[in-house]
């Protein structure tokens, strides 16, 4: 019987395992002739990453080497490029000649991604996708200095971790908002940040890059933002796609990928099969190795004249970078119907997350412990029905019916040099100490360290230590949590953003163990505030923990309109000013206009869409926002002191406006409202504001936690000065202190409440140097946020506050 | 199921949402997660707040009027005999797409 011949173009895992199933089942049924454009045969390509990474070498992973080609009498053409199919002669024309064949088998892999940006040809800037680039890097890390990696999914990861491995300064750019976000979701993004920030590769997301420089060499990366990154190596690991240019050409049906059947033919030509990345089948694509060696058993048995059908399968994926231990598998994002199961065990760094559809498993998530991977991949692929044990599902299989994770084990896991009070400045260590010693309830610590003695906001977590330590020998008083989705207070989760030190919600959610997925309208607008007054330079505010009103700078009315009222400073206007209010008003067709009692002047019933029109309206005449809706300063109301006032005995508007531009745009626990009276006759009312400064002959007297809400009351005595300069020191001092140590949507009278006036006055007052740092950090947070959000918002971001669509006129149609 | 293409995905912050305009009423559409998404009438049932403007959790939104809290699933609110329409909407290529036919069974009816 004469030999069929078969040619095969790419020897890459899939035709690899191909032609390790035709020659076993079949061996004399064909001669074969093997192209490959790299000048060597299979590897098993997914190791790369060790070799780059040093644990292995390029011997350990070749899987087929010349004596296995030579055995099975396969011709190898390696280092040819094959430049063209020629369907009608039915050969394939290499750079050495043409082979005929009667069986095709194209496996020509995928082609890395390159993003079209400036600089992208210079000598330095390589892609990570076979040997050579691998080599490459390797040469490249041998000279030490620093490797910019743009992309950060699975590959782009793997190079990371390899060239830091390897001795460079490593930074991941990537474009979206957390790691891997196809595989992972926030959480266990997190936890992946935090692992190779670990082990010192610089990691950014959101990052965009804008260009690559360098003069004959690549020397840096710009992102879009204009941040200037040194490099000396880049590489783009953004992404792959199927290399199709032969089968393109050769006319062959591609849409992405080469379309195939099921039986992994071509569409119009039976003879040519097609094989790994580089098909197309029911508009899936393939990068994952499992299920192309499916479809290399599928090409076997088709070209023995066996036929057998392709099937997509779940896929899972796991990182190969040693110490990064994840897992993710089946669908764990897209489409409604589904439930989550979430366990956290911030000790450990634990994160695992399931999907329910109906009464199956369809994705899982897991990250720091990934030991039941399998176990829950079978459940999913299988489509095991696991409605009996859903209670106990997320525990894996060995533990059916365990309890639920240890709310004291983030404070288990702090280190012994954590603060827990700030106030006298006692870590972890010298509580725990002072429990050793004999101290068994919170009095006899308080004695002994000091620790929560003051301002008391962290008991909680004086108490849960000695919980920890004294098991059930101890019983704390439960705290309030903040809401369902953590056992921790306020005080506590404060106290653990500063002293962990937690910098991002991620960090939050994962190191607290909180029980939801992302929290909910209640913790999340708290934690939000905590982490940007607590770390002003490294947390970025995010609008969706915000209520409607800060998020849209605007306070939403019962309709669902919002109200616009821009800032008068100290209540003084001007015509020019009353004037675009009053064409403003007009334009936008506002059906209120009505002066508030903050001394200013507040336009009711604006749409949403017109809100960035009318705010550039009003800009233009020099009026920017009052936040009349924000958890900040709102109004420093005052009367007309020495300016007019017969009895007045100081410059009180001056005063009222100098404190409303040092304070305007810093976020608060809850609003802050001041005033400023230039006699004790009081009219501005100076008495019942949060901070209200009466003007006397000798000077200033400064009182606080005033209220006329809910509650009535009179502010109290902080301190009398002699200068207008002191005035506005101590006042920023307060306001600081409030921001660093209050809960949220506690207004200043009742935190002081909780810490005492005597507590306050010792920091703002007494204590100078206390309260020259509580100005600096103030300064330091305002040099970001004493800014006008609606000149920003109506210049960069007016699209969003009108209709994604409008299908009105469509569905008509 | 006819879809229609109402806008690009990045449009629409995570864990927010954004309006469209329907002859049926406005109808906002959530981002969940990078790529998970779930359309329902805007108006609140309680006193028609606009859940467009609310809090996004897990799969859950917040009324901003008064706090009601409303499972996108199921459009279903919690702890009060109360819902919200659904509509099927789905993610193709960073597209965002709006099912024609659900808006227009409506409107017939």
């Amino acid at each position: 019987m004469t030999r069929q011949k078969l040619v095969v173009i790419g020897a890459g895992m899939a035709s690899g395992r191909v032609l390790e199933h035709l020659t076993d089942a079949a061996p004399d049924a064909f001669d074969i002739t093997l192209f490959n454009a790299e000048p060597r045969g299979n590897y098993n390509r997914i190791m790369l990453s060790p070799v780059l990474s040093g644990e292995k070498t390029w011997a350990d992973i070749v899987t087929h080497d010349e004596d296995w080609y030579a055995a099975r009498q396969i011709t190898t053409r390696f280092g040819e490029h094959v430049v063209k199919i020629d369907r009608a002669a039915k050969c394939v024309i290499g750079q050495n000649g043409a082979v005929p064949y009667d069986k095709l088998l194209i496996a020509t892999g995928s082609a890395p991604f390159i993003i079209p940006v400036q600089g992208r040809d210079l000598p330095g800037v390589i892609t990570y996708r076979d040997l050579d680039d691998t080599n490459a890097m390797i040469a490249a890390a041998g000279q030490g200095g620093r490797a910019v990696v743009i992309g950060g999914g699975l590959l782009g990861l793997e190079a990371a971790a390899g060239l830091k491995e390897r001795g460079m300064d490593v930074t991941v750019l990537h474009l979206m908002g957390h790691l891997m976000e196809r595989q992972l979701d926030e959480a266990a993004g997190y936890l992946l940040r935090k692992d190779l920030e670990a082990r010192g590769i610089t990691v950014m997301t959101r990052a965009s890059t804008a260009a690559i420089l360098g003069e004959g060499r690549v020397e840096g990366v710009l992102l879009e933002d204009k941040t200037m990154l040194e490099a000396d190596l880049v590489v783009m690991a953004v992404g792959i796609r199927p290399e199709t240019r032969l089968a393109r050409e050769a006319r062959i049906e591609v849409a992405r990928g080469i379309e195939v059947t099921a039986q992994m033919q071509t569409q119009s030509d039976p003879d040519i099969f097609a094989v790994g990345e580089c098909v197309e089948f029911d508009g899936h694509l393939f990068g994952l190795v499992a299920p192309l060696y499916d479809q290399a058993k599928v090409v076997a048995r088709g070209l023995i004249g066996a036929p057998d059908a392709f099937v997509v399968r779940d896929t899972a994926t796991k990182l190969k970078v040693t110490g990064c231990d994840l897992f993710s598998a089946g669908d764990f994002a897209e489409g409604p119907g589904r439930e989550d199961i979430v366990y956290r065990d911030p000790a450990r760094g634990i994160y695992k997350r399931l999907v329910i559809e109906g009464d199956r498993l369809v994705g899982c998530v897991m990250y720091g412990d990934t030991a039941d991977g399998s176990w829950f991949f079978g459940l999913i692929k299988d489509e095991t029905d696991i409605e009996d044990m859903r209670e106990t599902l997320i525990f894996g299989p060995a533990f059916q019916g365990g309890a639920g994770a240890d709310p004291l084990s983030a404070v288990a896991a702090l280190p012994p040099e954590a603060e827990i009070c700030g106030c006298n400045g006692i870590c972890k260590g010298t509580i725990t100490a002072a429990i050793d010693a004999g101290a068994s309830d919170l009095g006899a610590l308080r004695q002994k360290t000091k620790a929560s003695a003051s301002c008391g906001t962290c008991t909680g977590l004086v108490e849960q230590l000695l919980q920890v330590a004294l098991g059930d020998g101890f019983e704390a008083p439960t705290a309030q949590p903040i809401c369902g989705c953590t056992d921790h207070s306020h005080e506590d989760v404060r106290r653990l953003i500063k002293s962990m030190p937690l910098k991002s919600q991620e960090a939050v959610w994962q190191e607290l163990g909180w029980t939801t997925r992302n929290g909910c309208h209640v913790c999340r607008p708290a934690i939000n505030f905590y982490l940007l007054a607590d770390w002003p330079l490294d947390y970025r505010d995010d609008p969706q923990s915000r209520f409607i009103n800060e998020r849209k700078h605007a306070n939403i009315q019962k309709d669902g309109t919002f109200s616009v009222v821009p800032r008068m400073w100290g209540g003084l206007t001007n015509p020019r000013e009353l004037r675009a209010i009053a064409d403003a008003a007009e334009k936008y067709d506002v059906p209120t206009v009505k002066v508030t009692g903050g001394q200013r002047i507040d336009l009711l019933g604006v749409k949403s869409e017109d809100l960035p029109h009318i705010w550039a309206d009003l800009n233009k005449a020099g009026l920017v926002s009052g936040h009349a809706y924000s958890k900040g300063l709102r109004t420093v109301k005052t009367c007309v002191g020495t300016d007019h006032c017969r009895f007045g005995t100081q410059d009180s508007t001056g005063l009222g406006i100098r404190l409303e531009q040092t304070l305007w745009g810093s976020w608060t626990p809850h609003k802050v409202k001041l005033a400023v009276s230039g006699c004790p006759r009081n009219c501005a009312e100076a008495t019942c504001k949060d901070v209200g400064i009466v003007c006397v002959d000798s000077g200033y007297q400064i009182g606080v936690g005033g209220a006329a809400g809910m509650d009535l009351k009179e502010t109290e005595r902080l301190a009398s000065v002699p200068t207008e300069a002191e005035a506005i020191e101590i006042t920023v001092a307060f306001v600081q202190l409030y921001r660093e140590t209050a809960r949220y949507l506690d207004r200043p009278y009742k935190w002081l409440a909780k810490v005492g006036l005597d507590w306050v006055k010792a920091r703002v007052v007494d204590d100078l140097e206390e309260r020259r740092r509580l100005i600096d950090a103030f300064e330091l947070s305002q040099s970001l946020y004493r800014k006008d959000p609606w000149a920003e918002h109506a210049a960069t971001r007016a699209d969003s506050y009108a209709p994604l669509a409008d299908l009105t006129l469509e569905a008509a149609e | 199921m006819s879809w229609i293409d109402i806008g690009s995905l990045d449009d629409i912050p995570l864990r927010g949402a954004r309006l469209v305009k329907t002859a049926v009423g406005c109808i906002a559409i959530f981002r969940t997660a990078e790529a998970e998404l779930f359309a329902a009438s805007n108006a609140c049932p309680h006193k028609g707040g606009p859940l467009s403007d609310g809090i996004v959790h897990g799969t859950r939104v917040t009324c901003p009027l008064h706090n009601w809290v409303f499972d996108l699933e199921t459009g279903e609110a919690l702890g009060e005999d109360a819902r919200v329409a659904t509509f099927p909407v789905r993610v193709e290529a960073g597209r965002v797409l709006l099912d024609a036919t659900a808006i227009a069974r409506r409107s017939a009816a």
